[in-house]
């Protein structure tokens, strides 16, 4: 039985197959509206996300199944202090499959080990969050038509931000991709990612500005840069407009640049942006809907 | 100083020396019946010092617990008095139980029953992370 806990469980085959499968879905809806009759999702999310929440629900309606679960731990047997061993081995005797949020790093892990149904993670702390990084890999695979041969860059906080890890060690895995980090010294990338990428043998490089590099962009991966993670605030006054995204700072991409963010946003990308046609973070929600389609069909093993 | 040599049981050679309590305690050598040597400080040719420990029985030995503590330390097989199985030991892989997780933010600080489990990530610098949060473990030797 096959689970997703981080995004390197797949190979880049299984992966390929996966953005196949998604991309059938979307030419082809109807073909899928059933296709999990009689299935059951549950949500176990200790604790709250709505976003990663409505879009594994979504996913698994739009494919016929239906869903149960809870949103926040105050809601599950965990209140009363049941581990998450337990509670998966109860919950895949009323399901199918399970979608895990919990903000103990490893928790999916541990619930994969002791469980009869297919494991989802959808995020563990500060740890993995592989089907964000699906999403990303879909839509870039959806705007250049490739996931080889491309510069990224990533912006704002590189160092605290799973997203930008994943997605870092997703693409290292495709040829001849260069990354460009944009982030404030305090909040670079950490040692260890540097050193992943330097031993794959990837290019990259770091800058503070933005303004600097855009020009080479294919794809710009915004993150938020929070206030909490400076030492001071100084600093954050002093650098935060740098990292907020706006047409002056677009104006030398280029023309086919895909702006990407794996939201909630707060005020990294300026509204007037949105309209832009480059900005691809909503499409980039939608993808994710439909990856999760084709994720809970491949563990399923109906795909 | 004369210790007797072993007749049927296991020698465990070229352990780096001061480690040789830390393996009686790991590997639970107080809870045997036999006959249990710890030779500490032994003048050892490539290393100056070693410790020595024998044991005077063929018992199951952890040799994952070994290799983590040593892996230069080799271990003999004896029976009748002669020398039957030589073992050199590598770090392993993977370690159950012989770590301790102390990444608060880690599943297995709160989860009853949990395993202990840890992956080999860099054997030139001999770095385990655990594999449920992928913390490093920090080596207090």
């Amino acid at each position: 039985m096959r689970h997703l806990i981080n995004i390197t469980d797949f190979s880049v085959d299984e992966i390929n197959e996966l953005i196949d499968i998604a991309n059938d879905i979307i030419d082809n809806p109807k073909d899928y509206m059933d296709i999990c009759h009689g299935k059951i999702l549950a949500t176990l999310f200790f604790e709250p996300s709505t976003r990663t929440r409505l879009s594994f629900t979504s996913a698994m309606m739009s494919l016929g199944g239906q869903v149960l679960g809870f949103a926040e731990a105050a809601s599950s047997s965990a209140a009363k202090g049941e581990s998450v061993s337990d509670t998966v081995r109860t919950v895949g005797c009323y399901s199918d499959i399970i979608a895990m949020r919990h903000p103990k790093e490893g928790a999916p892990l541990i619930a994969s080990e002791r469980t009869t149904v297919p494991i989802i993670n959808a995020g563990d702390g500060g740890h993995f969050h592989p089907t964000q990084t699906l999403t990303d890999l879909l839509t870039i695979s959806r705007e250049k038509g490739r996931l080889d041969n491309m510069t990224i860059g990533l912006c704002g906080d590189l160092c605290f931000g799973r997203t930008v890890h994943s997605l870092i060690e997703a693409m290292l895995r495709y040829d001849n991709i260069k990354f460009v980090l944009i982030s404030p010294h305090e909040l670079r990338l950490p040692k260890y990612m540097r050193e992943t990428i330097e031993a794959a043998g990837a290019q990259w490089k770091e800058v503070e500005r933005m303004e600097d590099v855009m020009e080479e962009l294919d794809i710009l991966y915004m993150t938020r840069v929070q206030r909490e993670r400076f030492f001071n605030e100084e600093d954050y006054v002093r650098l935060k407009d740098t990292y907020i995204l706006d047409l002056d700072k677009l104006e030398k991409a280029k023309e086919d640049l895909a702006i990407l963010h794996p939201l909630p946003r707060v005020n990294e990308i300026a509204v007037e942006v949105d309209d832009d046609p480059r900005a691809k973070y909503f499409d980039q929600v939608l993808c994710g809907r439909y990856i999760r389609m084709a994720l809970i069909l491949r563990l399923l093993g109906i795909k | 100083m004369n210790v007797d040599g072993v007749s049927t049981g296991i020698v465990l050679d070229h352990i780096q020396a001061g480690k040789s309590m830390q393996i009686y305690q790991l590997l639970h050598l107080d809870e045997l019946d036999c006959s249990v040597a710890i030779i500490q400080n032994a003048t050892s040719t490539k290393y100056g010092k070693k410790d020595i420990i024998k044991i005077d029985d063929r018992i199951e030995l952890d040799m994952d617990v070994l290799g983590y503590i040593d892996p230069n330390i080799t271990v003999n097989l004896v029976r009748d008095g002669k020398l039957e199985v030589k073992t050199h030991l590598e770090l392993p892989q993977k370690l159950e139980n012989v770590l301790e997780c102390k990444n608060p933010r880690c599943i297995t600080s709160v989860e009853q029953g949990a395993v202990q489990r840890f992956y080999l990530a860099d054997k030139e610098k001999k770095i385990y992370r655990c594999s449920y949060c992928d913390v490093e473990h920090e080596n207090r030797d």
